[in-house]
């Protein structure tokens, strides 16, 4: 059973993920606001947090700077209706292990959340699009081309994400297994989250995130 | 000279201060703010310093002098820690006995225009200054309704109000009457015309505030108005996006068609509200390959999931590549039977690439009837006239994938 905790300040998306967590998941408690979601989280201890990227008092990410530290063997997994790239990249450079849109289908859901308590990354297509574009080749020389650049399987693992695909089928389709595809999506991950790439500092300081 | 003894009685007073203790005031300044500066030392209506400072302009001039004297002498701003002394009615009449003091002081003396001019002058600013004084910040609400009275309003008008009106009227009416009498000299040189403005300054003195009111009044539902346009268009918008939305869902059984209206309701509120300029953003790749999702979703009940990384401004090509786009979407949602469809589209400087895939059921590109060769002309046909390929992937029970791609003639 892994253990979920849900923040979302729209109690009717609170109620349906709820019930679509019935089987397999123990849903240990709920909050609509960043401060009971904090301390929510010191109690009950849950495996996952899955947690709305706008809320009244700070957002997902205000959660994820509190409290991540202290709680190293929590997961985040941030879930919104957002389009805005520079949230996205804001909350998953706060610590989430990866982002999904609300339209997720059940079956998505469930299987992103094991996919995030089993250390993995999870792409949506939206957010794979939204790291091929910051991460576009372009004429500036990376700082650290170690950090800053993806290389070109990662790049190819994206598309397919961006494109649609499941992590299996691209497993299929690049001839790799399911756990490399994994690999390369976890280091994009550790990539966006660590790289100093400008595009990414400079999405972020336009909005005074950092 | 007798204003600066009234400065110098204030200059004992600021002694530990170091100035003049005397300042010009921002929120009661017709000029300099002298007069409301003054006015708000000594705590009278700065109507009345106003109307002392013109009295005494007669009065050989005393009343300009002290005027740019005080200029010269007065803080710009009001210190810190100086209080606004507000308004009494003995202090007023205090004022007006020392004013009128002075003013036959300077008669006896000496500077003086002649009693012809003074003495109608001095009636016609205190009657008008009867009328003004207060008409701002004390008693608004007093004045409006004076001024519905005057404009034949049901409201009755405040009995201090209709008074000082009145009393006011006469001194300003009778002043005026008197001056136009006295100086038949005037009169008979400089023609009717004199009498004509000099009237029409009375009645100006005597309407002024209730004109004032009014243009505030304008202006205030000018503002109004404009509030209420802008309320009337988000409510239209509203209304002919969110609100339709909404019946056609509660009417709607499906829970696709549901799913559909909401994702294509959410897709354009999210542009009204957040997007940009309509115009502009008509030129941009994104928004284009936006709109052609959109379309497909409202038409066939087909969620259309869209990625797009990069952005172009967009040309003939980018037209042709977004129609064939959405033939192929047309063609998944037709023929597919899938759940959804997704779009990608990147933007290289070299190319632009599009991929349509369905998980639907598919079909065998080779088998295709030669008669029914939609996707053959539409999609393949016009790639490949305007500098691009298209690659249709597809088997049966494996859904369909549409590669669509682009060179592009120079970069940019």
């Amino acid at each position: 059973m892994i253990r979920v905790f849900l923040v979302d300040d729209h109690r009717l998306f609170l109620s349906g993920v709820k019930a679509e967590l019935r089987i397999g998941f123990e849903v240990v408690g709920t909050a609509s606001d960043v401060d009971t979601a904090i301390s929510g989280i010191r109690r009950t201890r849950p495996d996952v947090v899955l947690l709305d990227v706008h809320m009244p008092g700070g957002g997902g990410r205000t959660v994820i700077e509190t409290i991540g530290k202290e709680r190293p063997d929590t997961q985040f997994l941030a879930l919104s209706v957002s389009d805005a790239a520079e949230d996205v990249i804001a909350i998953v450079r706060a610590g989430a292990r990866g982002y999904v849109t609300k339209s997720i289908s059940p079956a998505e859901l469930t299987d992103a959340i094991r996919r995030v308590h089993d250390g993995d990354a999870v792409f949506s297509p939206r957010l794979a699009g939204f790291v091929l574009d910051a991460f576009a080749s372009d004429a500036v020389q990376p700082v650290d081309p170690e950090l800053d650049q993806l290389t070109q399987r990662e790049r190819e693992v994206l598309r397919h994400i961006a494109r649609g695909f499941t992590y299996k089928v691209i497993a299929q389709r690049l001839h790799i297994s399911v756990k490399t595809v994994e690999t390369h999506v976890s280091a994009v991950l550790r990539k966006l989250q660590l790289s100093n790439r400008h595009e990414l500092t400079r999405w972020a300081t336009d909005r005074r995130l950092v | 000279m007798s204003w600066s003894v009234l400065i110098a009685t204030e200059t004992r007073h600021a002694g530990k201060q170091r100035s003049l203790y005397f300042w010009r005031s921002h929120e009661q300044r017709v000029v300099a703010g002298i007069a409301g500066g003054f006015a708000e030392r000594i705590g009278v209506d700065a109507v009345y310093v106003r109307a002392a400072l013109i009295v005494l302009a007669f009065a050989g001039g005393i009343g300009v002098f002290a005027y740019l004297l005080a200029w010269t002498l007065a803080d710009q701003e009001r210190p810190a820690g100086a209080a606004v002394r507000p308004d009494s009615v003995h202090r007023d009449i205090g004022f007006a006995l020392i004013v009128l003091g002075l003013l036959i002081a300077a008669r006896d003396i000496g500077f003086w225009f002649g009693d012809v001019i003074v003495w109608p002058v001095v009636m016609v600013v205190i009657g008008s200054s009867v009328i003004w004084a207060r008409g701002d910040a004390l008693d608004r609400a007093r004045w409006s309704r004076l001024a519905t009275a005057a404009t034949g309003g049901e409201q009755a008008p405040g009995k201090t109000g209709l008074a000082r009106l009145i009393l006011g009227g006469v001194l300003v009416v009778s002043g005026v009457g008197t001056f136009l009498a006295a100086s038949d000299a005037v009169a008979s040189t400089g023609g009717a015309l004199v009498a004509v403005l000099i009237t029409g300054l009375g009645v100006a003195l005597i309407l002024g505030p209730w004109i004032v009111r009014q243009a505030q009044q304008l202006t205030e539902e000018r503002r109004e108005r404009i509030r209420s346009q802008e309320r009337a268009e988000v409510a239209a918008h509203l209304h002919d996006s969110v609100l339709q939305t909404l019946a056609m869902i509660q009417r709607s059984d499906s829970s696709r068609r549901m799913v559909s209206l909401a994702r294509s309701q959410e897709r354009e509120l999210r542009a009204w509200l957040y997007g940009a300029d309509d115009r502009e953003s008509a030129e941009r790749l994104q928004p284009m390959f936006e709109d052609v999702a959109a379309r497909i979703e409202q038409m066939y009940d087909m969620p259309v999931e869209l990625v797009v990384v990069g952005d172009a401004l967009v040309d003939d090509q980018i037209r042709t590549l977004s129609q064939a786009a959405y033939e192929a979407l047309q063609n998944a949602a037709r023929h597919s039977s899938a759940e959804v469809v997704s779009m990608y589209v990147e933007v290289e400087p070299d190319a632009i690439t599009v991929f349509v895939r369905d998980e639907g059921k598919g079909f065998d590109p080779a088998a295709i009837p030669e008669d029914r060769r939609g996707i053959a002309h539409s999609i393949v046909g016009r790639m490949q006239r305007h500098g691009g390929y298209a690659t249709i992937r597809s088997e049966p029970g494996a859904g369909t994938e549409i590669e669509l791609q682009l060179q592009r003639e120079g970069s940019q």
